[in-house]
């Protein structure tokens, strides 16, 4: 314990020299750009600014990359409550009560108010993972493939069990990232496959072109069907606003905690940010006593979804950084850079890169902190930039999106897949098959084949190798709670209250 | 998809689309399966063949393709446009151009290609005047050079004119 402390401020150090502060500000204002406009959001953003970082110091690019992804946690929320447009799907649930709110004219309130939670959230879910994230590394440790193959499972189990999309086309979208994270070299027996004899696709699928086809080209189509025109409010923020709505919000502590703690156990769980908010809000209205006036502009109604999003959000590299599986599909961005700068994700990072793990939660404390201050200070100057025309916007982010899978591999043939990517994303959004799962797939896809095909090695091909030690099967029962989570809860609420004759 | 009229309320049905999604991953799914049987999905000698894995994965999907496929038809709610024809122009709109733009990268460079994209939306799309027009698509590939050829040394794809100019 007193050796992470000693660790933590030896981070401290790594993330305060004068580079990486500077590192710290431009991340945090691209990060907010990239929050506001639409096309671009955390991951899709992360991934095309990946390839910037090949040169710089693995410490300094996680520095900037998480950054970017604080930044655009902390924009999701401007384009909320000044267009009443969610930026980010996270900030969905905050549009109902911060737009209402700016409605009222009381803009600066609601954003100050955001602004406040989303730190509060981080700050909470930061400190979870100074104190929880060493304890995880050490327990991992001792994990066999079996073991790490049932933390996948229960990882994917949680997607199809927890999300609110029909758990069958989670299915159909989890697949279809696997097999694609399977086209080409076999890392294994060292085969092609799937490859049906076109060489493009020998080096297989790359999960950031995915991510930018999917998230960006797929939201550009998505926002161009429904005719954007931002009509938004003004944002007037200054000293005094915030210093009256910092005396208000200690109020709402008890929303404040119950948020912090959903939004980390989400974020740790993958359900990640968005269902966190939701849920947040939802309890937030049920148990407040000013809940009826939630939906008009209830200042509580922005505190609740912003801290749990913002909890969620920050605690989703927790898993990443001890296990090596990324809670959200940003968390499996900025993994995906660790195995770029040659870095192994998961236990052995605590030991063996002592430096990058405690520079990296470092400066999250600190990148929340500068975030706080740039969107405090810098709030006119990011709406303004929604109310450049869409007609402008589309075409930039088209090219910034075909640079960013470009210059991941230097391969023209990668930017024809972005496009592909975007289609299919666009038609699997408006059909409701959700993407983050997808994503976490082709990530993982290689990982968890490995673990599972190295354990049923061990065993001669028998799957009782997942019930062979209590830990394993802890975990595996766990993901089978989880898989089957609505049915159980189901039968939970049939048992407790008396059937009722009146059939649906 | 021949019904195509100028009546903006009008597209095709939610659940047209969503047969074909169901129909398009199931054939994903199958042809993942025939990949995988050509590499072998047995147990080989080092334990299971390149292909077992991806063989199940592939199942799953047509499998899960089926239940979605069954739950469309199950499906009692009234049906609903998946987007209106007009919608689906604009989205063509911004499909078309992408696809022609990824199209000739290879061999114009990106930098003209997005100048010309750039240009194209604001001109057709935005109908902004000449100078703007002007200004936006030549200023935003220059930003690209510098931040991406100059200050991180990442090369971008390069056409005829770039080395005319030696560039």
């Amino acid at each position: 314990m007193l050796e992470d402390l000693g660790s933590l401020f030896h981070g401290f150090s790594v993330a305060l020299q004068p580079y990486n502060i500077a590192l710290m500000f431009l991340g945090i204002v691209l990060g907010v750009i990239i929050g506001v406009l639409p096309g671009l959001g955390g991951a899709n953003g992360i991934a095309i600014l990946l390839p910037l970082t090949f040169n710089m110091s693995p410490t300094s690019a996680i520095i900037m990359l998480s950054c970017i992804y604080w930044g655009a946690l902390f924009g999701g929320a401007i384009t909320s409550i000044l267009f009443n447009i969610p930026g980010e799907p996270w900030s969905v649930a905050t549009t109902f009560d911060g737009h209402p709110m700016a409605q009222q004219g009381k803009a600066g309130e609601a954003l100050t108010a955001a602004f406040t939670s989303s730190f509060v959230g981080a700050l909470f879910a930061v400190i979870v993972i100074t104190l929880v994230a060493p304890l995880v590394a050490q327990f991992a440790l001792q994990f066999g493939p079996a073991e790490k193959f049932s933390v996948f499972f229960l990882a994917f189990c949680s997607f199809i069990g927890m999300g609110k999309e029909p758990p069958f086309k989670t299915i159909v979208s989890m697949m279809i990232g696997f097999a694609l994270a399977a086209v080409g070299l076999d890392s294994v027996t060292g085969q092609l496959r799937l490859t049906f004899g076109f060489t493009e696709f020998l080096s297989g699928f790359d999960f950031l072109i995915a991510v930018i086809g999917l998230f960006g080209i797929g939201e550009i189509l998505l926002t161009m069907e429904e005719g954007l025109a931002f009509k938004g409010k003004a944002a007037g923020i200054n000293p005094k606003v915030v210093w009256q709505t910092w005396k208000e919000l200690p109020r709402y502590w008890m929303t404040s905690l119950r948020s912090c703690l959903i939004g980390c156990w989400m974020g740790i769980s993958p359900a990640g940010a968005t269902p966190a908010s939701f849920m947040s809000y939802g309890i937030a209205k049920r148990v407040s006593p000013r809940g009826h006036n939630f939906g008009k502009g209830e200042m509580e109604g922005v505190v609740a979804p912003e801290t749990a999003a913002h909890a969620a959000g920050t605690s989703a590299l927790l898993p990443m950084l001890s296990l090596g599986v990324p809670g959200s599909p940003t968390a499996a961005v900025l993994l995906g850079g660790l195995l770029i700068w040659g870095l192994q994700p998961g236990p052995l990072l605590f030991v063996e890169q002592r430096d990058f793990v405690w520079g990296l939660i470092a400066s999250m404390y600190l990148g929340n902190i500068v975030g706080l201050i740039v969107v405090l200070t810098m709030v006119p100057f990011f709406a303004a930039i929604l109310r450049i025309p869409f007609s402008i916007i589309a075409p930039v982010i088209l090219v910034i999106c075909a640079i960013g899978a470009y210059t991941v591999h230097n391969s023209t043939f990668d930017v024809v897949m972005m496009l592909v990517f975007g289609i299919v994303g666009y038609l699997l959004k408006k059909t409701d098959y959700p993407l983050a799962p997808m994503v976490l797939a082709i990530v993982l896809g290689d990982k968890a084949e490995e673990a599972f095909r190295q354990s049923l090695l061990a065993s001669r091909g028998s799957l009782s190798v997942f019930w062979s030690s209590p830990l394993v099967g802890t975990i595996m029962a766990l993901g089978l709670i989880a898989l089957f989570w609505p049915l159980i809860q189901g039968a939970v609420s049939k048992l407790r209250s008396p059937p009722t004759k009146a059939a649906t | 998809m021949s019904e195509a009229s100028h009546d903006s309320g009008r597209g095709p049905y939610q659940r047209q689309v969503e047969i074909g999604v169901a129909l398009g991953t199931a054939l994903f799914g199958a042809v993942v399966m025939y990949g995988s049987m050509k590499v072998g999905i047995g147990w080989g000698v080092e334990g299971p063949k390149a292909g077992f894995f991806p063989f199940y994965v592939g199942l799953v999907i047509v499998l899960s393709s089926v239940v979605n496929l069954i739950r469309v038809f199950a499906d009692t709610k009234p049906e609903w446009v998946f987007a209106s024809w007009s919608q689906l122009r604009s989205v063509m709109s911004v499909v078309l151009p992408t696809a022609v733009y990824v199209g000739a990268l290879p061999y114009l460079g990106i930098y003209l290609t997005s100048m010309i994209l750039i240009g194209g939306f604001m001109k057709w799309l935005g109908r902004y005047a000449w100078p703007i027009t002007a200004a936006i698509s030549i200023g935003v590939p220059l930003v690209a050079y510098f931040t991406f050829e100059k200050w991180f040394l990442v090369p971008l794809p390069k056409g005829p004119i770039e080395d005319w100019l030696g560039l």
